[in-house]
């Protein structure tokens, strides 16, 4: 049998959802986070129970949505709560295991950045900012990061801190008072990264197929720390391939015959 | 006790130039429909108040209606950039755009603690992050019963808040379904509200779900319907992907942002002639 044809974006994606558990508890943001969540659960992780921060919680959507507030997702969900108690009771309160974070920019500690490109105050790129990541990255039990890798995302030091990792390595995370563990993996087109125990600087432990550690090495705007053995993460199955390529976007809703029946002909 | 107004005349009762405003609703009931009356009356000078600037408040920062913005996620949903934010704070176009930023968990508790009467709100919120060298309005203390530090954030004090909801009834009680945000904090920390509606019925309560906002909790209410197109409204119609996908393209430029607001929104008079309008040009 011949191995299946994918993308590096697709072996990020299933990399990603390999990660997840049987009966994980996962809170996810729009994009690859939600492709491979959304993989896990029509795959090995029957039982996962997924929550967007717009408040759905254990929700199970047909198809991807395209917003984290999504239709799709308060039609599909267990329960729908405001955004008080879901940054509150639910991620601060400790109920949620695992999240996932994306981000312009990331450093060798695994802190993130997602605000700005420059200076604060005259920043050459504005970018989104923090939403939700702040609270995920400190809230919940473990995280993962799952972010394309190049010399511009992986950086020697952010242009700001958007959520922290281990900080400045070693036990400096410890002082800040945060449940988490913190990030436990670095998942790129490229590779694995993974935390050192003791200086928490993270390392890479895995390329993908037919990614050399040179290139991996070439890739990334700090001296990356090699581990002693590389591994190589297995290839997307077929089958993953054809749950992945079956998850289609939510459609876009048309309300053009609405707009003829309340308003056409009805204002003078 | 609650008016039912049309919205043109909402808007210019309730909302002055120097406002503090905050139009609120996660991804879902948006009050668009609200944003583009602001502009038609060009109301400046506000501080504008949102967790999701997204389309409303990419609008209203372009046409330069907004001094400050206070927000946490300033992105098109789903799709990339909000270019007119960007372009106002990468290149002070239409003029500089003031900011505070911060996170949704300090938003959420900065609304809650406006409508609960407290001065400021207390979380755990932006530990080993840039956010407090940026903006002085995160601050630490420490618990006064275990010495454990908190983060605290002043309460939002809106002197408006615009909401868009299902239903109202007769007698102007809110009712609304779904994904729920901060919609009910926000309209109780504000000294005055204006609800916008799909429809409006005899009567409303919470025995089929959702959650109803008293009435003297409300200034005014409108019968809007489609009133948070692009977004959505639960039960009534879902969202335009399309439109939030377009708006990129539409946005991307500021002078064909410009073209754009002044062929649809400024030179039609209300919601419902833009709607036509959208319509007419394939926009939806």
């Amino acid at each position: 049998m011949s191995e299946p044809v994918y993308t590096p974006e697709e072996m990020m994606v299933v990399a990603a959802a390999r990660r997840l558990d049987e009966d994980d508890v996962v809170f996810i943001g729009i994009g690859l986070p939600s492709k491979a969540a959304n993989l896990a659960r029509r795959t090995h992780a029957r039982h996962l129970s997924m929550i967007y921060e717009s408040g759905t919680l254990d929700t199970a959507p047909t198809v991807l949505p395209l917003s984290i507030g999504d239709p799709e997702l308060s039609r599909t969900a267990k329960a729908v709560v405001s955004v008080f108690e879901m940054f509150n009771c639910w991620l601060q309160g400790g109920w949620i295991r695992t999240g996932f974070l994306s981000a312009a920019q990331i450093d060798r500690f695994g802190n993130l950045n997602s605000t700005v490109i420059g200076d604060y105050g005259s920043p050459r790129v504005r970018l989104p900012g923090a939403g939700g990541a702040p609270e995920i990255a400190a809230f919940c039990s473990r995280t993962f990061i799952l972010l394309r890798q190049s010399r511009r995302s992986l950086v020697e030091k952010l242009d700001f801190v958007t959520s922290v990792g281990f900080l400045e390595g070693e036990r400096s995370r410890d002082g800040l008072d945060v449940p988490g563990r913190g990030p436990q993996a670095v998942i790129t087109d490229l590779g694995l990264l993974e935390p050192h125990p003791e200086s928490r600087e993270f390392v890479l432990t895995a390329v993908h197929p037919g990614v050399s550690v040179e290139a991996a090495v070439e890739a990334t705007g700090w001296p990356l720390q090699v581990a002693d053995s590389v591994g190589e993460t297995t290839p997307p199955t077929t089958g993953e391939l054809e749950v992945l390529r079956s998850l289609k976007p939510s459609e876009t809703s048309d309300i053009g015959d609405k707009v003829s029946s309340h308003y056409e002909g009805g204002s003078e | 006790m609650t008016e039912f107004l049309d919205l043109t005349e909402a808007i210019r009762t309730h909302l002055k130039p120097g406002n503090v405003v905050a139009a609120e609703g996660f991804t879902h009931l948006i009050p668009h429909a609200a944003g583009l009356e602001i502009i038609r009356q060009e109301i400046r000078h506000l501080t504008l108040v949102r967790m999701t600037p997204d389309i409303i408040y990419d609008q209203l920062v372009g046409m330069g209606c907004a001094d400050k913005l206070v927000f946490s996620w300033g992105g098109n949903p789903g799709v990339g950039s909000l270019y007119r934010l960007r372009d106002a704070c990468e290149q002070g176009i239409p003029h500089a755009l003031e900011l505070e930023e911060h996170a949704h968990a300090a938003m959420a508790n900065a609304y809650t603690a406006g409508a609960a009467g407290m001065p400021f709100a207390i979380f755990k919120g932006y530990r080993g992050t840039s956010y407090p060298d940026v903006n002085p309005h995160i601050r630490f203390l420490d618990c006064p019963f275990t010495g454990q530090k908190v983060t605290a954030v002043p309460a939002i004090r809106p002197d408006v808040a615009i909401i868009h909801a299902q239903r109202a009834d007769r007698e102007g009680n809110v009712w609304l379904r779904g994904i729920v945000g901060v919609q009910k904090e926000a309209v109780l920390a504000s000294a005055r509200s204006i609800v916008t509606v799909e429809e409006v019925v005899d009567r409303v309560d919470e025995t089929k779900g959702g959650t109803v906002i008293p009435r003297w909790a409300v200034s005014a209410v409108c019968h809007v319907p489609l009133g948070a197109f692009p977004s959505y409204a639960e039960g009534y119609y879902g969202r335009s992907n399309a439109f939030y996908l377009r708006w990129g393209e539409v946005s991307r430029d500021y002078d064909r942002f410009c073209e754009w607001m002044d062929r649809f929104v400024i030179g039609t008079r209300d919601f419902g002639h833009y709607l036509l309008a959208l319509k007419q040009h394939g926009y939806v």
